[in-house]
Order: structure tokens, then sequence, then C-alpha cells
């Protein structure tokens, strides 16, 4: 199959995590359901997308990066997933997207490989989603390898449904001079997603770590980023999270190791609702005399006086709210690519209405 | 034509009075000046006509054109006319300061295009141009809160505008700038019999009226307007004498006559 003829109803609710299926407007394509590859297109040189069942009989060399940073558990086999590979120097602008959907299985096993080699630039949009009405859980595994100089911008949306489950285990490992940035985004309802990622980042390397979540009432979300800093490297942590009567863990840890790393956490939550909660765990750990390590926290609800002062210029009750939380929402990420500022954008846009 | 009433008003926050038989009629094209010591009522009078939640009317009403806007919410007041600069307004995380002036624009009823346009030339004019893509009083100068809530009000652009000190805290260079828009906003640029805008702006200082002129000045004084007349008598009176020599004047004028 290729992308140009994805079944209608996947390819609507892929459109909802950014994943488009258009080859004017994406380097690659990736579309896994449950465990099967529907497809793996490439329209541009200098970028690799297979599944990693493809990769792994292709490449000897693959299962040197497996597990490396994450753990394998034991009964972790018969898995599929995306192996993206941006070759040296490549300097890949326009995104390749990646999509894995939950559509019959009660357990999708998702296992993601991510290579961006020595000196080259790689954009993903990374959508995870659920066929409506389906029950299931999704596990997934991602390593991320950004080599020496590389820039790795990873986005991933997260749409699920009520009923699923999601335990992504990820692990980053930025070489000298590497940038990551990631940011993960899920705004809809879900029952319970655990995520906390840690990425290690080596001297001069620099790393950006963005959530935006919104826990509507029966979703328990725990998720977090930790990064752990070699010498003169330094990592943003931040998170917005959004309790419309679920219940939220966001956690955040940096760990300076190195001398002259510098390391911020920016955790901000909003309640919306009297049910749900909102739990900030920011850690900070300096392993080195000589690091910078700092961290704001602040959970609350919307200031009466900043709905005031809209509605002063004219704005309902309602749209000021709402105006509020898309701002709330409106991260400045730094060196994020602008059209995928468009695609969070875009998921914020169509969450501002259903939060109110 | 009538444009502002505020009959018999009487406010109260917290549970404590703090307006009692407040009387006013504004004209359409009148500017007035509203003096008085901190803590007499000023800022409190203007959140009560914008509809400010937390500020009760327990007597009286106000009146807009003929309509009694007593009970309605801030921003239907906002929709028939009624612009606010605050003196002191909230930060608005992640609300840029563009995205106001766009809401302003629409409420005021300009198409996208025509907002475009006006956001770039008002914010020129009012030296913002750099400001825009900030969150709205995040980290502003006590200038930049100013001029930027003067750059709402001129896209918003009332027809009954409330400026809550908007000389304070405002440096010379700055000064001007304030100056050159309030008489804009006003139509005090305009030949009297031309000025359809009218308005009241506090001031502690009096500063601003070295830049616009004025029709009336009111004094408040422990919640009540104890003094209406000239606004450069009243500022004359009250920075030689203070403001309970001022009010003793007017009391005693007013018996004689």
């Amino acid at each position: 199959m290729s992308p140009e003829n994805v079944e209608k109803d996947v390819a609507e609710r892929a459109k909802e995590v950014g994943v488009e299926f258009d080859s004017s407007r994406r380097a690659a394509s990736f579309l896994q359901v449950d465990q099967e590859t529907v497809f793996s297109y490439g329209w541009l040189e200098g970028v690799e997308v297979m599944s990693i069942r493809e990769a792994m009989e292709k490449y000897g060399w693959v299962k040197d990066y497996m597990w490396k940073i994450v753990k394998k558990s034991e009964d972790y086999d018969d898995f599929n997933g995306y192996f993206i590979r941006a070759l040296p120097n490549c300097k890949i602008e326009i995104p390749v997207e990646a999509c894995l959907y939950l559509k019959r299985v009660r357990t999708q096993k998702v296992y993601n490989l991510v290579i961006a080699e020595e000196g080259s630039e790689l954009n993903i949009i990374s959508g995870c989603t659920s066929h409506p009405g389906s029950a299931g859980m999704h596990l997934g595994v991602s390593e991320f390898y950004v080599k020496k100089g590389a820039k790795l911008t990873f986005t991933m949306i997260h749409n699920w449904d009520p009923d699923v489950e999601v335990k992504p285990r990820s692990g980053a490992i930025v070489e000298e001079g590497g940038v990551l940035i990631s940011n993960y985004v899920l705004l809809s309802p879900v029952k319970y997603v655990k995520s906390y990622p840690t990425a290690y980042l080596h001297r001069g390397a620099r790393g950006s770590f963005t959530s935006l979540v919104v826990a509507y009432e029966g979703s328990t979300i725990d998720i977090g980023n930790k990064a752990v800093l070699k010498e003169d490297s330094s990592a943003d942590v931040i998170s917005r999270a959004i309790s419309r009567g679920g219940r939220i863990v966001s956690r955040g840890h940096i760990c300076g190791e190195g001398k002259g790393c510098r390391g911020h956490l920016e955790c901000r939550g909003l309640m919306l609702s009297e049910k749900g909660s909102i739990l900030a765990i920011p850690e900070l750990e300096a392993r080195h005399p000589e690091v910078n390590l700092s961290h704001e926290a602040a959970v609350g609800k919307i200031a009466e006086e900043e709905i005031f002062y809209l509605m002063a210029r004219g704005l309902s009750r309602d749209e000021a709210t709402s105006a509020i939380i898309r701002g709330f929402l409106d991260v400045e990420i730094k060196g994020l690519p602008e059209f995928l500022k468009k695609e969070i954008d875009r998921a914020i846009e169509m969450v501002g209405e259903d939060l109110m | 034509m009538e444009s502002l009433r505020v009959i018999n008003l009487g406010v109260e926050t917290g549970g404590k009075k703090i307006l009692e038989n407040v009387n006013l009629y504004v004209k359409e094209g009148q500017t007035f000046i509203l003096f008085g010591p901190n803590g007499s009522g000023k800022s409190s009078l203007l959140s009560t006509i914008i509809g400010h939640p937390n500020y009760k009317v327990f007597q009286g009403r106000i009146t807009f054109r003929g309509e009694d806007i007593t009970s309605l919410p801030t921003n239907e007041r906002v929709r028939r006319g009624i612009g606010i600069a605050f003196q002191n307004p909230p930060k608005v995380s992640g609300v840029k300061l563009i995205d106001v002036l766009r809401y302003c624009a629409r409420v005021a009823g300009m198409s996208e295009e025509d907002a475009e346009k006006k956001i770039e030339e008002y914010a020129k004019f009012m030296g913002m141009e750099d400001m825009l893509n900030r969150a709205v009083n995040d980290g502003f100068s006590g200038g930049e809160v100013k001029r930027s809530e003067l750059l709402q009000l001129m896209l918003l652009n009332p027809d009954f505008v409330m400026l809550d000190e908007p000389d304070s805290g405002v440096d010379l260079e700055n000064i001007t700038i304030v100056g050159k828009a309030i008489k804009r906003i006003l139509e005090r640029d305009k030949p009297q019999e031309k000025r359809k805008k009218s308005g009241i702006v506090i001031t502690h200082t009096g500063h601003i009226l070295d830049y616009i002129d004025a029709d009336y000045g009111v004094v408040l004084f422990n919640g009540r307007v104890s003094c209406i007349g000239d606004p450069y008598e009243i500022l004359e009176h009250v920075s030689k004498y203070g403001y309970e020599a001022c009010i003793k004047k007017c009391v005693e004028r007013r018996d004689a006559q």
C-alpha cells in the first residue's frame, strides 16, 4: 500500500497526531498498524526509513545500538517499530513522519530506533494513536542516538482513547556538540500513561525537553524527563500540565555531572477542575561543584484577574479562559522549526475548545 | 448628548463600603479629571464602571447612553463602547500583546486585514513594535505598561475612555508619547464641537494636564464626590494646600452660593 491510499478512518486519526501521508510536506512516511508495517516510504535522499524488523535484517550493526540505553525486559519480543536514520552530514529539513496505530490487538509492542549520524539534521513527527473505541496497551521502546554535531528534533504527539494504557520507555544519547529537541504532546483522554525518558548529554551537547499534557477525568498521566549532563552541556526541561479532572504526576530530574554544565527545570500546572490532582516533582542533582542548575514550579488555577483583564478587552469569560489556556500551552521552544511549531499549535488549537 | 451617568452610586468590596452617593454626569465630548488622595476610591470607581466582579453595587446605578449597565458583565460593557487602561494590569503568561491587540480590533469590528495594518501603525506610533510578541505585561517596564494599555485602547477605540493614572511612573521620554496617545484617544486634538469621545482620567501628579486639556475636575474624598470644578484650579489648589484645604474651600464656596 502507498501513503496516498491509506484507509480513510486511519488517515483521519493520523492527521490528528501530525501524520499527513503527503509527499509534498514530508521527507518520508512510516505507518504501522498493530504489529504490522503497512508501508515505509522515503521521498528524499539522505534519510532512511524502514521497519525495525527490516533494519535488523539489512544491517548487522543495528543490534549494536539496540537496548543500550533502555534495558530490555525479558518478555519483550515480537516487537515492530520504525528505524529512522539521517546519513552523515545530511540535513533533512522537511520532517519525517511515523504513525503507530493501535487497532485490534490487546498489546501493541513497539521498538523504535532513531539515529542522526554525525553532522546531520533530522526532524521527526511521531504520532501514536488508536482506533476509535479501541482498548488495549501500547508499549513503546525508543532509543535515540544523536551523533557528534548532529541535530535531532523529535516531536511525539499522542491521541488515545479513554481505555488505552500507554507505557513508553525511551532513552537518548547526545554526543559532543549534538542537539536534541524533544517534545511530547498529549491532549486527549487516555486511561494511563507512564513515561520517563532519560537523555545523556555529552560534552557541549544541548537538550530541550518539553511536555504538554492534559488529563481528563479518568486519566492518570505520570510523565517527565531526566537529563544527565556532562561537561559544558546544557538542558532545559519544561512541562505544562493541565488537569481537567485527571491525575498528573509531572516529573523532572536534571543531574549535573560535568564541569560547566547548565540545566533548568520549569514545571507549571493548571487546575481546571475541583477533581483531579497535579503533583510536580522537580529534582536537581549536582555531582560536580561547578554546575549551574535551577528550577521553577508553579501549580494553581487560572487567576481571576487575568480573565477579568481580557474581558475588559471585550472577550467573554469563556473566550478569555480559552485564550489563557492556549497561552499556557504555548511554550516557546528554542530551535523548533516553524512547521513543527505549526503542528503543535494545531493540536493546541483543537484542544482549546474541548477544555471549556 | 449623554454618555455616562453615575447615579447615587454606592459600592462595597470585601464587605467594606468604599463609595457612597457618587453622582457624575459625563456628556459626549467631555473629559473629566478625577483627583483624590490615596484610598479615596478613584480606582474603585473606574473598576465599578467597567464591572470588576470584586466591586458590588449596593445602591444606585450606572447608565451608558441611557442604558442601565449596572449588572452587565465586563465584556458587554466593553462591547457597548466603554474602555479602560489599567494602572497595574496583570501579566498573562503565554498571551502575547499582539493577541490582545487582535482581540481589541475584533471587538472594535475591524476586519482581520485592517487589524494587522492598524496594529502595525499604532504600535509604531507608541514605540511598541518590539514588544508585540512578548507576553502581555510580562516584564514590561512602567512606561511600557502604560504604552501597552493605551495601544490596546487605540485599537479598541472606545467611546467612553477611562485612564487610571496613565502618567504615574512614566519618565520624561515616555510622557510625550503617552500624552499624544491620550490626546488622540480622547479626541482632544479635535475642535470641541467635533468631539464624540468622552472619558475620565485619574491623575495624582497632574502631569498629564500639560499634554491634554480637560473640561471638569472631580475630587473624590472618603468615597464621596467632594468637589467638581475647573480641573486646573483644583490641581493648583491641591498642590499648594493639599486635599483637605481644597475641599474646605469647595464646601465654603458651595455654601455661599
